[in-house]
Protein backbone atom coordinates (compact mmCIF):
# COMPACT_ATOMS: atom_id res chain seq x y z
CA UNK A 1 0.00 0.00 0.00
CA UNK A 2 1.40 3.47 -0.83
CA UNK A 3 1.64 5.74 1.97
CA UNK A 4 0.46 9.63 1.99
CA UNK A 5 2.02 11.52 4.90
CA UNK A 6 0.64 14.36 4.45
CA UNK A 7 -2.94 12.88 4.44
CA UNK A 8 -1.92 10.56 7.61
CA UNK A 9 -0.76 14.01 9.13
CA UNK A 10 -4.38 15.77 8.30
CA UNK A 11 -6.33 12.56 9.46
CA UNK A 12 -4.38 12.81 12.82
CA UNK A 13 -4.93 15.89 13.26
CA UNK A 14 -8.61 15.52 12.83
CA UNK A 15 -8.54 12.76 14.88
CA UNK A 16 -6.72 14.80 17.66
CA UNK A 17 -9.73 17.48 17.90
CA UNK A 18 -12.06 15.13 17.84
CA UNK A 19 -10.58 13.03 20.72
CA UNK A 20 -10.39 16.09 22.92
CA UNK A 21 -14.61 15.68 23.24
CA UNK A 22 -15.60 14.01 25.75
CA UNK A 23 -18.88 12.69 24.19
CA UNK A 24 -16.90 10.85 21.83
CA UNK A 25 -15.18 7.99 23.20
CA UNK A 26 -12.38 6.19 21.34
CA UNK A 27 -14.23 3.35 20.11
CA UNK A 28 -16.58 6.32 18.25
CA UNK A 29 -13.28 7.75 16.93
CA UNK A 30 -12.42 4.22 15.17
CA UNK A 31 -15.63 3.75 13.68
CA UNK A 32 -15.64 7.91 12.51
CA UNK A 33 -11.96 7.15 11.34
CA UNK A 34 -12.70 4.27 9.64
CA UNK A 35 -15.64 6.50 7.65
CA UNK A 36 -13.57 9.17 6.91
CA UNK A 37 -11.05 6.70 5.39
CA UNK A 38 -13.43 4.78 3.05
CA UNK A 39 -14.66 8.32 1.82
CA UNK A 40 -10.80 9.57 1.18
CA UNK A 41 -10.48 6.13 -1.04
CA UNK A 42 -13.69 7.05 -2.92
CA UNK A 43 -12.95 10.48 -3.73
CA UNK A 44 -9.34 9.62 -4.84
CA UNK A 45 -11.13 6.87 -6.91
CA UNK A 46 -12.84 9.14 -8.78
CA UNK A 47 -9.39 11.26 -9.63
CA UNK A 48 -9.41 13.69 -6.55
CA UNK A 49 -5.36 14.57 -5.27
CA UNK A 50 -4.86 13.62 -1.34
CA UNK A 51 -5.96 17.20 -0.25
CA UNK A 52 -9.21 17.53 -2.03
CA UNK A 53 -10.45 13.83 -1.24
CA UNK A 54 -9.53 14.92 2.37
CA UNK A 55 -11.72 18.16 2.07
CA UNK A 56 -14.85 16.69 0.33
CA UNK A 57 -14.58 14.00 3.15
CA UNK A 58 -14.14 16.52 6.03
CA UNK A 59 -17.16 18.25 5.04
CA UNK A 60 -19.60 15.47 4.40
CA UNK A 61 -18.85 14.68 7.58
CA UNK A 62 -20.15 17.66 8.65
CA UNK A 63 -19.66 20.40 11.55
CA UNK A 64 -17.98 18.69 14.06
CA UNK A 65 -19.45 20.76 16.91
CA UNK A 66 -22.77 20.08 15.97
CA UNK A 67 -21.88 16.03 15.62
CA UNK A 68 -20.27 16.23 19.06
CA UNK A 69 -24.00 17.61 20.21
CA UNK A 70 -25.40 14.85 18.86
CA UNK A 71 -23.03 12.06 20.85
CA UNK A 72 -23.28 14.16 23.76
CA UNK A 73 -27.45 13.99 23.36
CA UNK A 74 -27.18 9.93 23.10
CA UNK A 75 -24.67 9.48 25.49
CA UNK A 76 -24.97 11.97 28.35
CA UNK A 77 -23.67 9.88 30.19
CA UNK A 78 -20.28 10.40 28.96
CA UNK A 79 -19.92 13.76 30.20
CA UNK A 80 -19.44 12.40 33.51
CA UNK A 81 -15.96 11.53 33.20
CA UNK A 82 -15.50 7.87 34.67
CA UNK A 83 -12.39 6.88 36.25
CA UNK A 84 -11.29 4.13 34.52
CA UNK A 85 -8.67 2.64 36.74
CA UNK A 86 -8.14 -0.72 34.51
CA UNK A 87 -9.24 -0.09 30.99
CA UNK A 88 -11.03 -3.25 29.19
CA UNK A 89 -9.47 -2.84 26.31
CA UNK A 90 -6.57 -4.92 25.74
CA UNK A 91 -2.92 -3.90 24.73
CA UNK A 92 0.47 -2.57 26.11
CA UNK A 93 -1.64 0.15 28.50
CA UNK A 94 -3.93 -2.12 29.86
CA UNK A 95 -1.00 -4.81 30.60
CA UNK A 96 0.75 -1.85 31.83
CA UNK A 97 -2.64 -0.75 34.64
CA UNK A 98 -2.53 -4.58 35.51
CA UNK A 99 0.91 -4.20 36.60
CA UNK A 100 0.67 -0.80 37.76
CA UNK A 101 -2.88 -2.46 40.34
CA UNK A 102 -0.50 -5.52 41.34
CA UNK A 103 2.53 -2.87 42.23
CA UNK A 104 -0.27 -0.58 44.36
CA UNK A 105 -1.80 -3.81 45.93
CA UNK A 106 1.65 -5.08 47.05
CA UNK A 107 2.91 -1.82 48.48
CA UNK A 108 -0.76 -1.88 50.19
CA UNK A 109 0.06 -5.03 51.50
CA UNK A 110 3.30 -4.38 52.46
CA UNK A 111 2.52 -1.17 54.36
CA UNK A 112 0.13 -3.00 56.37
CA UNK A 113 2.08 -6.09 57.14
CA UNK A 114 4.49 -3.29 58.28
CA UNK A 115 2.25 -1.55 60.56
CA UNK A 116 1.03 -4.99 62.00
CA UNK A 117 4.97 -5.79 62.86
CA UNK A 118 5.61 -2.56 64.20
CA UNK A 119 2.63 -2.78 66.85
CA UNK A 120 3.52 -6.74 67.60
CA UNK A 121 7.16 -4.88 68.12
CA UNK A 122 6.62 -1.75 69.53
CA UNK A 123 3.29 -2.27 71.74
CA UNK A 124 0.85 0.73 70.91
CA UNK A 125 2.61 3.48 72.95
CA UNK A 126 4.81 6.50 72.15
CA UNK A 127 7.38 4.63 70.33
CA UNK A 128 4.82 3.42 67.66
CA UNK A 129 3.45 6.89 67.69
CA UNK A 130 7.00 8.01 66.73
CA UNK A 131 7.68 5.36 64.36
CA UNK A 132 3.87 5.29 62.54
CA UNK A 133 4.72 8.01 59.78
CA UNK A 134 7.96 6.02 59.11
CA UNK A 135 6.01 2.69 58.84
CA UNK A 136 3.90 4.12 56.41
CA UNK A 137 5.33 7.22 54.11
CA UNK A 138 7.97 4.89 52.92
CA UNK A 139 5.23 2.96 50.72
CA UNK A 140 3.46 5.86 49.24
CA UNK A 141 7.38 7.46 48.61
CA UNK A 142 8.06 3.98 46.87
CA UNK A 143 4.70 3.42 44.46
CA UNK A 144 5.33 7.44 43.96
CA UNK A 145 9.22 6.07 42.86
CA UNK A 146 8.35 3.23 40.92
CA UNK A 147 5.60 5.69 39.03
CA UNK A 148 8.05 7.75 38.19
CA UNK A 149 10.64 5.45 37.35
CA UNK A 150 13.26 7.74 39.57
CA UNK A 151 17.33 7.01 39.27
CA UNK A 152 19.02 4.33 41.14
CA UNK A 153 21.31 7.10 43.22
CA UNK A 154 17.77 9.56 43.83
CA UNK A 155 15.86 5.93 45.30
CA UNK A 156 18.73 5.61 47.24
CA UNK A 157 19.08 9.10 48.31
CA UNK A 158 15.46 8.67 49.36
CA UNK A 159 16.41 5.42 51.32
CA UNK A 160 18.94 6.72 53.16
CA UNK A 161 17.03 9.85 54.37
CA UNK A 162 14.03 7.15 55.74
CA UNK A 163 16.84 5.19 57.31
CA UNK A 164 18.14 8.32 58.59
CA UNK A 165 15.11 9.69 60.78
CA UNK A 166 14.77 5.91 61.69
CA UNK A 167 17.91 6.44 63.38
CA UNK A 168 17.12 9.61 65.18
CA UNK A 169 13.58 8.87 66.27
CA UNK A 170 14.97 5.63 68.20
CA UNK A 171 18.46 6.15 68.77
CA UNK A 172 18.19 9.02 70.41
CA UNK A 173 17.90 8.64 74.51
CA UNK A 174 14.43 10.04 74.68
CA UNK A 175 13.58 10.62 78.77
CA UNK A 176 10.46 8.87 79.16
CA UNK A 177 7.36 11.09 78.80
CA UNK A 178 9.80 14.03 77.68
CA UNK A 179 8.37 16.54 75.43
CA UNK A 180 11.62 16.71 72.77
CA UNK A 181 10.13 12.75 71.70
CA UNK A 182 6.46 13.82 71.08
CA UNK A 183 7.86 16.63 69.50
CA UNK A 184 10.09 14.72 67.01
CA UNK A 185 6.82 12.38 66.50
CA UNK A 186 4.95 15.53 65.44
CA UNK A 187 7.46 17.09 63.04
CA UNK A 188 8.85 13.34 61.78
CA UNK A 189 5.98 13.22 58.89
CA UNK A 190 6.69 16.69 57.92
CA UNK A 191 9.89 15.72 56.92
CA UNK A 192 9.02 12.05 55.67
CA UNK A 193 5.94 13.65 53.58
CA UNK A 194 8.90 15.67 52.08
CA UNK A 195 10.70 12.83 51.12
CA UNK A 196 7.75 11.68 49.32
CA UNK A 197 7.22 14.71 47.54
CA UNK A 198 11.01 14.26 46.58
CA UNK A 199 10.00 11.45 44.96
CA UNK A 200 6.93 12.24 43.32
CA UNK A 201 8.63 14.60 41.60
CA UNK A 202 11.08 12.44 40.23
CA UNK A 203 13.78 14.09 41.15
CA UNK A 204 13.51 17.43 39.86
CA UNK A 205 12.48 18.94 42.95
CA UNK A 206 13.64 22.17 42.02
CA UNK A 207 10.92 22.68 39.40
CA UNK A 208 7.98 24.99 40.82
CA UNK A 209 5.40 23.06 38.76
CA UNK A 210 6.29 19.80 39.89
CA UNK A 211 6.02 21.55 43.58
CA UNK A 212 2.72 22.78 43.06
CA UNK A 213 1.75 19.95 41.66
CA UNK A 214 2.87 17.82 44.53
CA UNK A 215 0.91 20.53 46.53
CA UNK A 216 -2.38 19.38 44.62
CA UNK A 217 -1.58 16.03 44.79
CA UNK A 218 -1.48 16.41 48.71
CA UNK A 219 -5.03 18.05 48.44
CA UNK A 220 -6.83 15.41 46.40
CA UNK A 221 -4.86 12.38 48.45
CA UNK A 222 -6.05 13.81 51.48
CA UNK A 223 -9.57 13.80 49.87
CA UNK A 224 -9.62 10.83 48.33
CA UNK A 225 -8.32 9.27 52.03
CA UNK A 226 -11.24 10.79 52.91
CA UNK A 227 -13.54 9.38 51.12
CA UNK A 228 -11.98 5.56 51.77
CA UNK A 229 -11.83 6.23 55.61
CA UNK A 230 -15.52 7.07 55.31
CA UNK A 231 -16.29 3.98 53.12
CA UNK A 232 -14.76 1.81 55.10
CA UNK A 233 -16.10 3.02 58.51
CA UNK A 234 -19.70 2.43 57.20
CA UNK A 235 -18.86 -1.00 56.25
CA UNK A 236 -16.81 -1.47 60.10
CA UNK A 237 -19.58 0.25 61.61
CA UNK A 238 -22.45 -1.75 60.00
CA UNK A 239 -20.61 -5.67 61.10
CA UNK A 240 -19.34 -4.17 64.28
CA UNK A 241 -23.20 -3.64 65.09
CA UNK A 242 -24.33 -6.81 62.93
CA UNK A 243 -21.80 -8.90 65.24
CA UNK A 244 -22.56 -7.20 68.63
CA UNK A 245 -26.52 -8.90 68.08
CA UNK A 246 -24.90 -12.31 67.31
CA UNK A 247 -22.92 -11.75 70.24
CA UNK A 248 -19.31 -12.22 68.53
CA UNK A 249 -16.67 -9.67 69.91
CA UNK A 250 -14.90 -7.83 66.57
CA UNK A 251 -12.93 -5.42 68.54
CA UNK A 252 -9.83 -7.83 68.82
CA UNK A 253 -10.14 -8.47 64.97
CA UNK A 254 -10.27 -5.06 64.33
CA UNK A 255 -7.51 -3.41 66.25
CA UNK A 256 -5.75 -6.47 65.94
CA UNK A 257 -6.19 -6.66 61.93
CA UNK A 258 -8.53 -4.79 60.18
CA UNK A 259 -7.14 -1.58 61.05
CA UNK A 260 -3.42 -2.16 60.61
CA UNK A 261 -4.07 -3.14 57.37
CA UNK A 262 -6.77 -1.05 55.98
CA UNK A 263 -5.67 2.20 56.96
CA UNK A 264 -1.81 2.36 56.07
CA UNK A 265 -3.55 0.39 52.67
CA UNK A 266 -6.07 3.01 52.17
CA UNK A 267 -3.35 5.79 52.04
CA UNK A 268 -1.26 3.86 49.20
CA UNK A 269 -4.59 2.80 47.29
CA UNK A 270 -5.20 6.70 47.21
CA UNK A 271 -2.54 7.81 46.15
CA UNK A 272 -2.86 5.66 43.19
CA UNK A 273 -6.30 6.94 42.62
CA UNK A 274 -5.05 10.43 42.65
CA UNK A 275 -2.59 9.30 39.85
CA UNK A 276 -4.73 7.59 38.00
CA UNK A 277 -7.05 10.00 37.72
CA UNK A 278 -5.06 13.23 37.17
CA UNK A 279 -6.73 14.07 33.94
CA UNK A 280 -9.87 12.46 34.06
CA UNK A 281 -11.79 13.89 37.00
CA UNK A 282 -11.81 17.65 37.80
CA UNK A 283 -9.80 18.20 41.11
CA UNK A 284 -12.10 19.11 43.55
CA UNK A 285 -9.66 20.70 46.33
CA UNK A 286 -9.87 23.92 44.61
CA UNK A 287 -13.51 23.92 44.40
CA UNK A 288 -13.76 23.33 48.31
CA UNK A 289 -11.08 25.88 49.47
CA UNK A 290 -13.62 28.50 47.15
CA UNK A 291 -16.17 27.31 49.81
CA UNK A 292 -14.15 27.17 52.85
CA UNK A 293 -12.62 30.76 52.25
CA UNK A 294 -15.14 32.49 53.42
CA UNK A 295 -16.36 30.19 55.96
CA UNK A 296 -12.98 30.20 57.65
CA UNK A 297 -12.53 34.16 58.03
CA UNK A 298 -15.92 34.50 59.66
CA UNK A 299 -14.55 31.53 61.46
CA UNK A 300 -11.15 33.46 62.12
CA UNK A 301 -12.86 36.63 62.84
CA UNK A 302 -15.20 35.36 65.07
CA UNK A 303 -12.65 33.70 67.27
CA UNK A 304 -10.44 36.69 66.79
CA UNK A 305 -13.37 38.91 68.61
CA UNK A 306 -14.07 36.20 71.94
CA UNK A 307 -10.44 35.78 71.95
CA UNK A 308 -10.26 39.79 72.14
CA UNK A 309 -13.04 39.78 74.49
CA UNK A 310 -11.84 37.26 76.89
CA UNK A 311 -8.94 39.31 77.70
CA UNK A 312 -6.56 38.12 74.58
CA UNK A 313 -4.06 35.26 74.19
CA UNK A 314 -2.11 35.90 77.51
CA UNK A 315 -4.32 34.12 80.09
CA UNK A 316 -5.17 30.97 77.96
CA UNK A 317 -3.50 28.07 77.97
CA UNK A 318 -0.87 25.63 75.82
CA UNK A 319 -3.75 23.52 74.76
CA UNK A 320 -5.50 26.47 72.55
CA UNK A 321 -2.41 27.74 71.33
CA UNK A 322 -2.00 24.14 70.14
CA UNK A 323 -5.46 24.48 68.13
CA UNK A 324 -5.12 28.14 66.81
CA UNK A 325 -1.93 26.63 65.33
CA UNK A 326 -3.52 23.75 63.61
CA UNK A 327 -5.91 26.49 62.62
CA UNK A 328 -3.17 28.27 60.98
CA UNK A 329 -2.11 25.53 59.14
CA UNK A 330 -5.45 24.54 57.73
CA UNK A 331 -6.01 28.15 56.50
CA UNK A 332 -2.27 27.80 54.94
CA UNK A 333 -4.01 25.31 53.10
CA UNK A 334 -6.60 26.43 51.81
CA UNK A 335 -4.66 29.40 50.20
CA UNK A 336 -2.34 26.92 49.01
CA UNK A 337 -5.29 25.31 47.53
CA UNK A 338 -6.68 28.14 46.20
CA UNK A 339 -3.53 29.76 44.41
CA UNK A 340 -2.37 26.10 42.89
CA UNK A 341 -6.05 26.12 41.34
CA UNK A 342 -6.15 29.81 39.96
CA UNK A 343 -5.56 30.17 36.43
CA UNK A 344 -2.32 32.26 36.63
CA UNK A 345 -2.85 34.29 33.79
CA UNK A 346 -6.77 35.76 35.47
CA UNK A 347 -7.46 39.13 35.96
CA UNK A 348 -7.66 39.68 39.70
CA UNK A 349 -11.29 39.28 40.92
CA UNK A 350 -13.36 38.84 44.03
CA UNK A 351 -12.29 36.06 45.04
CA UNK A 352 -8.52 37.40 45.35
CA UNK A 353 -9.96 39.84 47.41
CA UNK A 354 -11.53 37.49 49.69
CA UNK A 355 -7.84 35.83 50.00
CA UNK A 356 -6.17 38.69 50.73
CA UNK A 357 -8.54 38.99 53.40
CA UNK A 358 -8.23 35.73 54.50
CA UNK A 359 -4.66 36.32 54.96
CA UNK A 360 -4.82 39.18 56.66
CA UNK A 361 -7.57 37.56 59.28
CA UNK A 362 -4.78 35.13 59.64
CA UNK A 363 -1.99 37.45 60.10
CA UNK A 364 -3.83 38.89 63.18
CA UNK A 365 -4.49 35.52 64.82
CA UNK A 366 -0.42 34.80 64.16
CA UNK A 367 0.59 38.27 65.61
CA UNK A 368 -1.90 37.77 68.79
CA UNK A 369 -0.51 34.39 69.73
CA UNK A 370 3.50 35.29 68.64
CA UNK A 371 2.39 38.19 71.35
CA UNK A 372 0.85 35.44 74.12
CA UNK A 373 4.22 33.23 73.34
CA UNK A 374 6.45 35.65 73.82
CA UNK A 375 4.70 36.90 77.40
CA UNK A 376 4.61 33.66 78.38
CA UNK A 377 7.83 32.94 77.74
CA UNK A 378 9.37 36.03 79.18
CA UNK A 379 6.74 34.80 82.26
CA UNK A 380 7.96 31.01 82.20
CA UNK A 381 11.23 30.70 80.25
CA UNK A 382 11.92 28.55 77.26
CA UNK A 383 10.43 24.94 76.88
CA UNK A 384 10.70 22.96 73.60
CA UNK A 385 7.16 23.06 73.36
CA UNK A 386 7.44 27.13 73.48
CA UNK A 387 10.65 27.32 71.30
CA UNK A 388 8.97 24.53 68.40
CA UNK A 389 5.53 26.70 68.75
CA UNK A 390 7.57 30.05 68.29
CA UNK A 391 9.51 29.20 65.22
CA UNK A 392 6.28 27.77 63.18
CA UNK A 393 4.66 30.83 64.17
CA UNK A 394 7.39 32.87 62.62
CA UNK A 395 7.57 30.86 59.64
CA UNK A 396 3.96 31.10 59.42
CA UNK A 397 4.46 34.48 60.03
CA UNK A 398 6.62 35.30 57.46
CA UNK A 399 4.76 33.19 54.77
CA UNK A 400 1.27 34.94 55.18
CA UNK A 401 2.80 38.86 55.26
CA UNK A 402 4.99 37.69 52.14
CA UNK A 403 1.84 36.37 50.98
CA UNK A 404 -0.32 39.29 51.58
CA UNK A 405 2.09 41.98 50.65
CA UNK A 406 2.25 39.91 46.77
CA UNK A 407 -1.33 39.58 46.81
CA UNK A 408 -2.24 43.32 47.25
CA UNK A 409 0.93 43.78 44.35
CA UNK A 410 -1.45 41.49 42.12
CA UNK A 411 -4.66 43.18 43.30
CA UNK A 412 -3.16 46.52 41.99
CA UNK A 413 -1.68 45.16 38.95
CA UNK A 414 1.92 45.59 40.16
CA UNK A 415 2.69 42.17 40.08
CA UNK A 416 2.14 38.86 38.19
CA UNK A 417 0.23 36.28 39.87
CA UNK A 418 3.12 34.15 39.28
CA UNK A 419 5.00 35.91 42.01
CA UNK A 420 2.58 34.96 44.32
CA UNK A 421 2.91 30.74 42.98
CA UNK A 422 6.94 31.41 42.91
CA UNK A 423 6.50 32.17 46.94
CA UNK A 424 4.72 29.42 47.17
CA UNK A 425 6.68 27.03 46.27
CA UNK A 426 9.72 28.22 46.75
CA UNK A 427 8.94 28.77 50.70
CA UNK A 428 7.21 25.06 51.09
CA UNK A 429 10.64 23.38 52.02
CA UNK A 430 11.37 26.02 54.74
CA UNK A 431 8.59 23.98 56.58
CA UNK A 432 10.69 20.77 55.91
CA UNK A 433 13.74 22.40 57.07
CA UNK A 434 12.43 23.36 60.35
CA UNK A 435 10.58 19.83 61.51
CA UNK A 436 14.36 18.06 60.58
CA UNK A 437 15.64 20.94 62.64
CA UNK A 438 12.89 20.16 65.54
CA UNK A 439 13.53 16.37 64.75
CA UNK A 440 17.11 16.45 64.92
CA UNK A 441 18.27 19.45 66.72
CA UNK A 442 16.03 19.49 69.45
CA UNK A 443 16.77 16.65 71.31
CA UNK A 444 20.20 16.90 72.10
CA UNK A 445 19.79 20.86 72.45
CA UNK A 446 17.50 20.14 75.24
CA UNK A 447 18.57 17.13 76.40
CA UNK A 448 16.22 14.75 75.68
CA UNK A 449 14.31 16.12 77.95
CA UNK B 1 -32.71 18.87 -5.45
CA UNK B 2 -31.99 19.34 -1.72
CA UNK B 3 -34.21 18.01 0.31
CA UNK B 4 -34.98 19.63 3.53
CA UNK B 5 -33.25 18.59 6.82
CA UNK B 6 -36.40 17.99 9.02
CA UNK B 7 -37.21 15.46 6.33
CA UNK B 8 -33.87 13.95 6.01
CA UNK B 9 -34.14 13.21 10.15
CA UNK B 10 -37.80 12.04 9.96
CA UNK B 11 -36.68 9.34 7.36
CA UNK B 12 -33.59 8.21 9.01
CA UNK B 13 -34.24 5.74 11.12
CA UNK B 14 -37.00 3.90 8.91
CA UNK B 15 -34.24 4.40 6.10
CA UNK B 16 -31.36 2.70 7.99
CA UNK B 17 -33.63 0.01 9.40
CA UNK B 18 -34.98 -0.79 6.11
CA UNK B 19 -31.25 -1.00 4.41
CA UNK B 20 -29.86 -2.84 7.53
CA UNK B 21 -32.63 -5.48 6.90
CA UNK B 22 -31.19 -5.72 3.19
CA UNK B 23 -28.21 -6.95 4.89
CA UNK B 24 -25.88 -6.26 7.73
CA UNK B 25 -23.73 -3.14 6.99
CA UNK B 26 -20.89 -0.67 8.50
CA UNK B 27 -21.39 2.60 8.26
CA UNK B 28 -20.21 4.42 5.38
CA UNK B 29 -21.85 1.44 3.65
CA UNK B 30 -24.96 2.59 4.87
CA UNK B 31 -24.56 6.41 3.65
CA UNK B 32 -23.46 5.12 0.52
CA UNK B 33 -26.69 3.13 -0.22
CA UNK B 34 -28.80 5.86 0.99
CA UNK B 35 -27.20 8.22 -1.69
CA UNK B 36 -27.62 5.31 -4.24
CA UNK B 37 -31.80 4.65 -3.39
CA UNK B 38 -32.10 8.20 -3.44
CA UNK B 39 -30.19 8.89 -6.61
CA UNK B 40 -28.23 11.28 -5.05
CA UNK B 41 -30.72 13.30 -4.13
CA UNK B 42 -29.85 12.69 -0.06
CA UNK B 43 -26.91 13.78 1.24
CA UNK B 44 -26.67 13.13 4.33
CA UNK B 45 -24.11 14.97 7.60
CA UNK B 46 -22.45 11.82 7.41
CA UNK B 47 -21.39 12.32 11.19
CA UNK B 48 -24.96 12.20 12.23
CA UNK B 49 -25.51 8.72 11.02
CA UNK B 50 -23.42 7.18 14.08
CA UNK B 51 -25.27 9.01 17.13
CA UNK B 52 -28.14 7.86 15.22
CA UNK B 53 -27.07 4.00 15.17
CA UNK B 54 -26.00 4.36 18.66
CA UNK B 55 -29.36 5.41 19.43
CA UNK B 56 -30.79 2.60 17.68
CA UNK B 57 -28.58 0.00 19.44
CA UNK B 58 -29.25 1.70 22.93
CA UNK B 59 -33.16 0.92 22.14
CA UNK B 60 -31.93 -2.44 20.57
CA UNK B 61 -33.60 -2.00 17.28
CA UNK B 62 -29.98 -2.89 15.60
CA UNK B 63 -26.94 -4.71 17.07
CA UNK B 64 -23.15 -4.36 16.19
CA UNK B 65 -19.84 -6.02 16.57
CA UNK B 66 -16.14 -4.92 15.37
CA UNK B 67 -14.57 -6.72 12.44
CA UNK B 68 -12.05 -5.76 10.34
CA UNK B 69 -12.04 -3.98 6.80
CA UNK B 70 -9.62 -5.19 4.00
CA UNK B 71 -7.41 -2.80 4.33
CA UNK B 72 -7.24 -4.23 8.51
CA UNK B 73 -8.76 -1.41 10.07
CA UNK B 74 -11.05 -1.62 12.78
CA UNK B 75 -14.66 -1.32 11.63
CA UNK B 76 -18.24 -1.49 13.37
CA UNK B 77 -20.78 -3.65 11.90
CA UNK B 78 -24.48 -3.33 12.24
CA UNK B 79 -27.14 -6.23 12.28
CA UNK B 80 -31.25 -5.35 12.20
CA UNK B 81 -32.46 -7.22 15.16
CA UNK B 82 -35.85 -9.04 16.03
CA UNK B 83 -37.04 -6.02 17.64
CA UNK B 84 -35.44 -3.61 14.83
CA UNK B 85 -37.90 -5.17 12.23
CA UNK B 86 -40.75 -4.66 14.26
CA UNK B 87 -39.75 -1.27 14.61
CA UNK B 88 -39.24 -1.29 10.84
CA UNK B 89 -42.91 -3.10 10.07
CA UNK B 90 -44.69 0.05 12.44
CA UNK B 91 -42.51 2.92 10.45
CA UNK B 92 -43.56 1.42 7.03
CA UNK B 93 -47.01 1.64 8.10
CA UNK B 94 -47.00 5.09 9.59
CA UNK B 95 -44.96 6.13 6.77
CA UNK B 96 -47.84 4.28 4.36
CA UNK B 97 -50.43 6.42 5.77
CA UNK B 98 -48.41 9.44 5.07
CA UNK B 99 -47.54 8.60 1.73
CA UNK B 100 -51.10 8.07 0.56
CA UNK B 101 -52.55 11.02 2.50
CA UNK B 102 -49.56 13.27 0.42
CA UNK B 103 -50.40 11.59 -2.72
CA UNK B 104 -54.28 12.25 -2.54
CA UNK B 105 -53.84 15.86 -1.55
CA UNK B 106 -51.45 16.53 -4.46
CA UNK B 107 -53.90 14.87 -7.02
CA UNK B 108 -56.09 16.90 -6.12
CA UNK B 109 -54.40 20.04 -5.41
CA UNK B 110 -53.34 19.53 -9.48
CA UNK B 111 -57.21 20.49 -10.39
CA UNK B 112 -57.25 24.05 -9.09
CA UNK B 113 -60.32 24.59 -7.28
CA UNK B 114 -62.20 27.51 -9.13
CA UNK B 115 -62.60 30.30 -5.66
CA UNK B 116 -58.55 30.27 -6.31
CA UNK B 117 -58.52 31.14 -9.57
CA UNK B 118 -61.40 33.92 -8.91
CA UNK B 119 -58.71 35.57 -6.42
CA UNK B 120 -56.40 35.75 -8.98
Amino acid sequence: METHPELEAQIGRWRGYLQRRQAISPADLDELEDHLREQIADRRATGLDDEEAFLVAIKRMGNLDAVSREFAREHSDRLWKQLVLVPEAAGDAGAGRWRELAVVLALAIGAGLTVRAGLSWLGSGNAFASNAGLLVIPFVTAYLAWKRRVSARLAAVLLAGFAALAVFLNAYPFSPGGSTELLAALHAPVVLWLLAGIAYAGGRWRSDNRRMDFVRFTGELAIYYTLLALGGAVLIGLTFAALQIVGADFEPALEGWILPFAVPGALVVAAWLVEAKQNVVENIAPILTRVFTPLTIAMLLALLAVLTAAGGFAEVDRGLLILMDAILMLVLSLLLYSISARDSLAAPGLFDVLQLVLVLAALAVDAAMLTAMLARIAEFGTSPNKIAALGLNLLLLVHLVRTGWLTLGFLRGRRPFGALEHWQTRYLPVYGAWAAVVVVVFPPLFAFS
Amino acid sequence: MRIDKDLVAASATPLVLGILAEGDLYGYAIIKRVSELSGGGMQWTDGMLYPLLHRLERLGYVSSSWGTSESGRRRKHYVITASGREALADRQEQWAVVADALRQVWQSAQRPPAVAEGWA
